[in-house]
């Protein structure tokens, strides 16, 4: 374990790295981008809900979307994973134009997603929810799906790989449960390891951690590590500082649609424009500090 | 008042050639609405096309039987590319509204005067439409009946070989959804998204279910057209894609033998309200309906018994209930 530990730090650090040269300033390019989005605008009648002129995410990093309520994020997932049209903008993913892309093929090509709002499928048990999530599967086109021999060895691997991922997040013993009687935690934990069976590139996260207990938190945080160790670059969405301090290696901030910070998280939670935006302006409160969360803060100061 | 002939006549209709129609048309709906969640309220229009192929290429062209049944798969596949590309990108209900409105335009299309000599109009097509299947009968010349269940020769051998069509379809269809392709649709029958999230084309897997459901539903046609050796436009209403889905209902969505359960209970229940009935009244027991009331009378009587399994038992007779109550998101 300790050379494990040794391993994962390692890696952290050169992620870090990796980013360490990068200047903290919206927009700003990154050495190896595994994506870059241009102008990308999607607005719903006269709300413009997002905005960003350039954004780039750093290959094999762990990289934090963070900003208030309502800033876009959920909406910038969506449009960069095809799931909602932009009204304009380009992005590429592995230097491929994938703009106006079907969101299965964004998937297939290696960008996979989970939804804030959880998508286990609930009347399926949670071995076939994880089943769902292997790619290239035999079995899946319509002529062979009739004849089980071309396809029970692959089904019988894509279980075991299953198995393995449903042990590394806890929820080995609920296999064959209905995923629609796990709790909400649970669900997000299973659609995190469905996600992983896709074997994802860049796997986007939709706040991973909401509803999610402090005690799983932690190991949350430790499947997110073990990703980026694997080779995945991972971005997640997260309203919990303490998380995105702990985990990330670099913070891009929005507010009201556009990218007003960005860069690693010590020096963006200093930032006052951040703070600004989450907060209102000439606001004495730091984001994180001793640890209190943002909410935390703010109750305190309206008592 | 003859119970036995009551029996008997509600036995022969149970399993008999309509409940087989029906069960094909309900089997197809299965696939569609059962596992794949896709709301084809005109599934008639594949039946129709089914029975069509039949007597427009044996009929009116005069070929062969077997190139009609190819037709009219191929037709049904076509139908369901017509209705299904436009859809089934969109969200559900356009599939129910414009596959319902489909099926009202090809009845209306049938039997209009203008293509009278093709697909004969409001009189539909009569004639020797089953005679390249009926020639294969193996069952004897003197065949008479069966002791209990009143077919003819003729009858009997379409009764076999139907119920073999169900038993392959079903077949069919247990494979595939226990394949990762059944997977798959039930997947999105709950949540498109989340299916689309893992790169998986679930367009395309929309429309290979509504593709199959329809040539199911066509070899129904094809059944009734080579029973009755006659096809009648009317017979095509919406009503029967309605009696389709009660027949789902009863034995049980996305179960694999639902359709069958449902079928024959469905024809247990009309053939034998009305058989009932009919001797009831015949007898004197009930003074306040006349005999022409008894064909309505058993549709209310469905209907409430319908009402009845949806509210005490919803997940019909098949159904897992456990499944049903797992609705939370
Ligand atoms: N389908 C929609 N129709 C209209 N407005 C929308 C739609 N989706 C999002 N919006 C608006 O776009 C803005 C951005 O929403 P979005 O969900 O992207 O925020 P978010 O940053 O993910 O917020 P949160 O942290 O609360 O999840 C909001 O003002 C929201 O009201
Ligand atoms: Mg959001």
């Amino acid at each position: 374990m300790p050379n494990d530990q040794a391993v994962s730090d390692s890696i952290a650090a050169s992620a870090r790295a990796a980013l360490s040269a990068v200047e903290p300033r919206p927009g700003v390019p990154k050495p190896d981008p595994i994506m870059v989005a241009d102008h990308v605008r999607r607005s719903f009648g006269g709300l413009t809900a997002v905005n960003v002129e350039h954004v780039e995410i750093q290959r094999g990093a762990i990289t934090a979307l963070i900003g208030p309520n309502g800033a876009g994020k959920t909406t910038f997932f969506n449009l960069i994973t095809g799931f909602d049209d932009a009204n304009e903008g380009t992005w590429t993913f592995n230097d491929r134009q994938v703009a106006g892309t079907a969101p299965y093929k964004l998937a297939r090509i290696g960008m996979v997603r989970t939804f804030q709002l959880t998508k286990a499928l609930s009347r399926m048990t949670v071995i076939d929810n994880m089943r769902l999530g292997a790619k290239h599967q035999t079995g899946e086109r319509f002529f062979a799906a009739i004849l089980p021999f071309l396809w029970n060895s692959q089904e019988k691997s894509v279980g075991q790989k299953a198995m393995g991922l449903l042990e590394r997040f806890n929820l080995h013993e609920k296999v064959g449960d209905f995923a629609g009687s796990l709790s909400g935690g649970q669900r997000k934990l299973l659609e995190m390891a469905r996600a992983l069976m896709a074997d994802p590139e860049l796997i986007m996260l939709d706040e991973p951690m909401a509803g999610v207990n402090p005690a799983l938190k932690q190991s949350l945080l430790g499947h997110i590590k073990t990703m980026r160790e694997e080779g995945t670059t991972v971005l997640f969405v997260e309203h919990d500082m303490d998380m995105v301090h702990d985990i990330s290696d670099w913070v891009i901030v929005m507010a009201q649609g556009e990218v007003i910070a960005e860069g690693p998280p010590d020096t963006v939670m200093k930032d006052q424009a951040v703070i600004d935006a989450y907060l209102g302006a000439h606001h004495e409160a730091q984001l994180t500090e001793t640890g209190e969360s943002l909410t935390e803060s703010s109750d305190g100061d309206s008592a | 008042m003859d119970w036995s002939f009551v029996l008997t006549q509600t036995l022969t209709q149970a399993i008999g050639i309509q409940a087989i129609i029906y069960c094909l048309a309900a089997i197809g709906l299965n696939v569609q609405f059962g596992y794949t969640g896709l709301l084809n309220f005109g599934q008639v229009a594949f039946v129709a096309a089914g029975s069509y192929a039949v007597g427009v290429i044996v009929l009116t062209f005069d070929l062969s039987l077997w190139l009609a049944i190819v037709v009219g798969v191929v037709v049904a596949l076509v139908i369901a590319l017509i209705l299904g590309i436009p859809t089934l990108r969109l969200r559900a209900d356009y599939l129910a509204i414009v596959t319902i409105a489909f099926s009202e335009l090809v009845r209306l299309t049938v039997r209009s005067i203008a293509f009278k000599d093709v697909l004969g109009g409001a009189q539909g097509l009569n004639g020797k439409l089953g005679q390249d299947f009926h020639d294969t009968n193996p069952l004897p010349a003197d065949f008479q009946s069966l002791p209990v269940l009143s077919w003819t020769r003729q009858d009997l051998w379409v009764v076999i070989v139907g119920w073999i069509l169900v038993a392959l379809f079903t077949l069919l269809v247990w494979l595939l959804v226990r394949s990762p392709w059944g997977r798959i649709v039930r997947g999105i029958r709950e949540d498109e998204a989340a299916v689309v999230s893992l790169g998986k084309n679930v367009f395309a897997y929309k429309l290979q279910a509504l593709m199959l459901g329809g040539v199911i539903g066509a070899f129904g046609g094809i059944v009734w057209a080579v029973a009755k050796q006659s096809v009648q436009p009317d017979t095509f209403r919406p009503e029967f894609t309605f009696f389709a889905y009660t027949i789902l209902l009863l034995g049980g969505a996305a179960r694999v033998f639902g359709p069958i359960v449902g079928a024959i209970l469905f024809w247990i229940i009309l053939a034998g309200t009305g058989e009932f009935l009919g001797q009831a009244i015949q007898a004197g027991w009930i003074d306040f309906l006349q005999p022409t009331d008894v064909g309505n009378i058993r549709f209310v009587l469905m209907g409430s018994g319908l009402i009845a399994l949806m509210v005490f038992r919803p997940q019909g007779i098949f159904g897992d209930r456990r499944e049903l109550a797992l609705d939370a998101k």
